[in-house]
């Protein structure tokens, strides 16, 4: 079975990649948006785990990277999560229009 | 050498009893806080007096090297510029200084005493005791120092709280605009002891004293010159001018009869005994250096002689009580300084330590007098010589001395000053002798005018004991002074100074001044209409000398018709057009382009990651074009 080219593996991480910015900027559900950047932060983790895969097999580094990502992927969830459930309490909704007070 | 380490206290207890009464004065101890000053000035004057035996007496005769040039105590650098100029905190220890310490510490005490009685009810009592504890330590700081500019710091500092005193009664516009000339005419005199000092500093790389002399007189000086007269010239002139302005010498002095609408023991303590001899002194200080410049000193001559003429003068027509001590302040610091002129040092420290006491005497007791009078014009006094007996032979005391009939204290001092201007100058040694007829002259028609006069009334006012003892002592004082061996404490060298006294100079003077009390008897004695028909005969002369010759309105003329519209109005419309026109241009600018560009701030953040997004993307293109 011959290998995936690395080309095939980037054009998932890129479509993933987009699909997220275009979730970040179209929905105006917070939840939605959350979920649209632990997107973004996956493609980035294919991306590293790709590249130390395919250009330097010996080493680790792309994949502690990953690890490192992914925790803090939770951590910002826990932390972003918090915040739209205050939000909620203050608006009562989770849209993200609603909450557009800080303005000039 | 004896330890004065402890010197140190004598100004700083008085600052302390400013630091406390100033803060907690009105709100903790409200009554004891004239106390509490009174106590601690008290202490001060105790170490003084026990400072100035010791060195006088005490070490003094066994050591006279030891006296012959001064001593540096209680050193600290405060802030050295160079290895050599440096503002040092220091106390000089000599002959003059230490007379000054005891001076000062001691009529303060009696002001300070008085004014337990005087005061007592004010609304502000804490805030006057604070006052005078920050005058008190300044004047003292002030003939301490041992460092020109560590001078001129307590020289503003007396200039502050005589500022703060005379407007004392800030309700009286009167007294606001009275503290607000003081202050500006000094402060504009401080402006010349502040160059004088930059030059003269400039000239010695040094602002100690003792280092400042010895440069200064040092032959190898460079010998500069600006506009024909020499820069050590210029500088003394300068100081001499910050010492003129303290010292309300003409045509600095408007700010003095004025200044007397401060309560007057303050009048008693400031503008009369302490802070206007404040100019003798600096002169004294230098006055090596003054005596090495004849030309200088000539100026110094002239002004005090002129000075005490002109004050004389005006003193006969004026009828406030306390405007009349006010010129005749001024008369006789005129007399200290041409004393200073015409080589008479000691002879004018002298006349400046028996004048401390009389002339507090007489304020002490014009204040007594407008407390039961409840007011300052003597047309309305007359006859109260039954009424207040106290007052009455405490005024003739300082009367008599002030005029300068033996044996009073004044008379030994103005004898050596006449001597000393007789040598030195016939001109203003006969402008002196008339000045002292005039001076018993206007002291006895106050004199007359306030105790004789009408028919007296046997009424004898209560005198509470705070004001009495004060007027007792410095009444003593006042009469015995003058029996102080003075020559042989003070000189300029250190060295005692030969008494060689001319026989029958003291007839003249003592018959001029026996003269204008005959004179004043006769016009005053009863009341008539003698001084009217006087008046009459030189009206003209009289109007111009009751309206002080009218420098006031010429000042006012200077100031308001030719600085203002000249200098000062260009300068308001510079300030309101030019200057603000540039802060409110920024200020338009800043306001525009933040108008355009705060729609950025929507409050959506989806609009803020577009932007986030936008600005990577720009960047990365921007990385790639650069480094391909």
């Amino acid at each position: 079975m011959s290998q995936v080219p690395l080309s095939h593996i980037l054009i998932v991480s890129t479509a993933l990649f987009f699909i997220g910015m275009y979730g970040l900027f179209t929905r105006r559900n917070m939840i939605t948006m959350l979920m649209s950047v632990e997107l973004l932060l996956n493609s980035v983790n294919i991306n590293f785990v790709a590249f130390n895969k395919y250009l330097y097999p010996d080493k680790l580094e792309g994949v502690f990277f990953t690890l490192f990502i992914i925790a803090i992927a939770a951590a910002e969830a826990a932390v972003t999560i918090a915040i739209i459930i205050n939000l909620y309490r203050n608006f009562h909704s989770i849209d993200v229009e609603a909450t557009g007070e800080m303005k000039f | 050498m004896p330890n004065y380490a402890y010197i140190a206290l004598i100004p700083l207890l008085p600052l302390a009893g400013f630091v406390v009464l100033g803060l907690f004065g009105r709100r903790c101890f409200r009554h004891f806080s004239g106390l509490i000053g009174t106590g601690l000035v008290l202490v001060s004057t105790a170490l003084a007096l026990w400072v100035a035996y010791q060195y006088f007496f005490g070490t003094g005769h066994t050591a006279l090297a030891f006296r012959s040039h001064p001593l540096i105590m209680l050193k600290a650098d405060w802030l050295p510029f160079s290895p050599h100029l440096s503002i040092d905190l220091s106390a000089i220890i000599d002959p003059i200084s230490v007379m000054m310490i005891a001076v000062v510490s001691f009529i303060s005490l009696m002001v300070h005493i008085f004014s337990l009685g005087y005061m007592k009810g004010e609304e502000r009592f804490a805030t006057y005791y604070a006052f005078l504890g920050l005058f008190t330590f300044s004047m003292l700081g002030l003939v301490l120092s041992g460092n020109l500019f560590e001078t001129y710091i307590f020289w503003e500092l007396v200039g502050c709280s005589s500022f703060l005193l005379i407007g004392y009664y800030y309700e009286r516009p009167t007294a606001v605009a009275a503290a607000k000339k003081a202050f500006i005419v000094t402060r504009f005199a401080d402006l010349g002891f502040l160059v004088g000092i930059l030059i003269l500093s400039f000239q010695a790389k040094t602002l100690d004293f003792n280092m400042l002399i010895v440069q200064l007189l040092d032959p190898r000086l460079p010998h500069t010159t600006f506009l024909g007269i020499s820069l050590l010239s210029w500088g003394l002139f300068l100081i001499f001018i910050g010492g003129a302005g303290k010292s309300a010498m003409f045509p600095l002095h408007i700010w003095l009869p004025d200044a007397m609408e401060g309560p007057t023991p303050v009048s008693a303590l400031i503008h009369a005994a302490t802070m206007v001899v404040a100019g003798v002194y600096l002169v004294a200080r230098l006055y090596v250096l003054y005596g090495s410049d004849p030309g200088v000193l000539q100026i110094v001559l002239y002004v005090g002689a002129f000075s005490a003429l002109l004050a004389a003068i005006i003193a006969c027509t004026q009828t406030d009580i306390k405007r009349v001590l006010a010129y005749s302040t001024m008369s006789q610091i005129g007399y200290m300084m041409f004393a200073l002129g015409s080589y008479g040092y000691t002879a004018s420290i002298f006349h400046l330590f028996t004048h401390a006491f009389f002339k507090a005497l007489l304020f002490l007791c014009a204040g007594v007098i407008i407390h039961q009078v409840q007011s300052n014009e003597i047309k309305g006094m007359g006859g109260l010589r039954k009424t207040m007996p106290l007052t009455h032979v405490c005024f003739l005391v300082a009367c008599l001395a002030i005029a300068g009939i033996p044996p009073f204290s004044g008379f030994f001092s103005k004898e050596d000053i006449l001597l000393a201007a007789y040598q030195a100058n016939k001109l203003v040694y006969l402008l002196g002798l008339f000045t002292s007829g005039l001076t018993a002259f206007y002291m006895f028609r106050l004199y007359f005018s306030i105790f004789w006069n009408k028919p007296s009334e046997r009424h004898p006012h209560k005198m509470p004991l705070v004001e009495s003892i004060p007027l007792v002592i410095l009444a003593l004082g006042a009469a015995f002074a003058g029996f102080i061996p003075f020559s042989r404490l003070m000189n300029p060298d250190g060295a005692p100074e030969a008494t060689h006294g001319i026989s029958g100079m003291a007839i003249a003077p003592v018959a001029l001044a026996l003269l204008g009390i005959g004179i004043a008897a006769y016009l005053y004695g009863k009341e008539s209409d003698r001084p009217a028909k006087v008046v009459a005969a030189v009206r003209g002369f009289y109007t111009f000398a009751y309206h002080k010759f009218y420098i006031d309105e010429v000042y006012s003329f200077i100031t308001k018709k030719i600085i203002f519209n000249l200098i000062g109005r260009p300068a308001a419309w510079i300030d309101r057009n030019i200057v603000d026109g540039l802060m409110n241009l920024l200020a338009a600018v800043t306001a525009r382009i933040s108008a355009g560009i705060k729609g950025f701030q929507s409050g959506k953040v989806q609009d803020y990651a577009l932007y986030f997004f936008a600005g990577i993307a720009g960047l990365t293109v921007l990385f790639i074009y650069i480094y391909t």
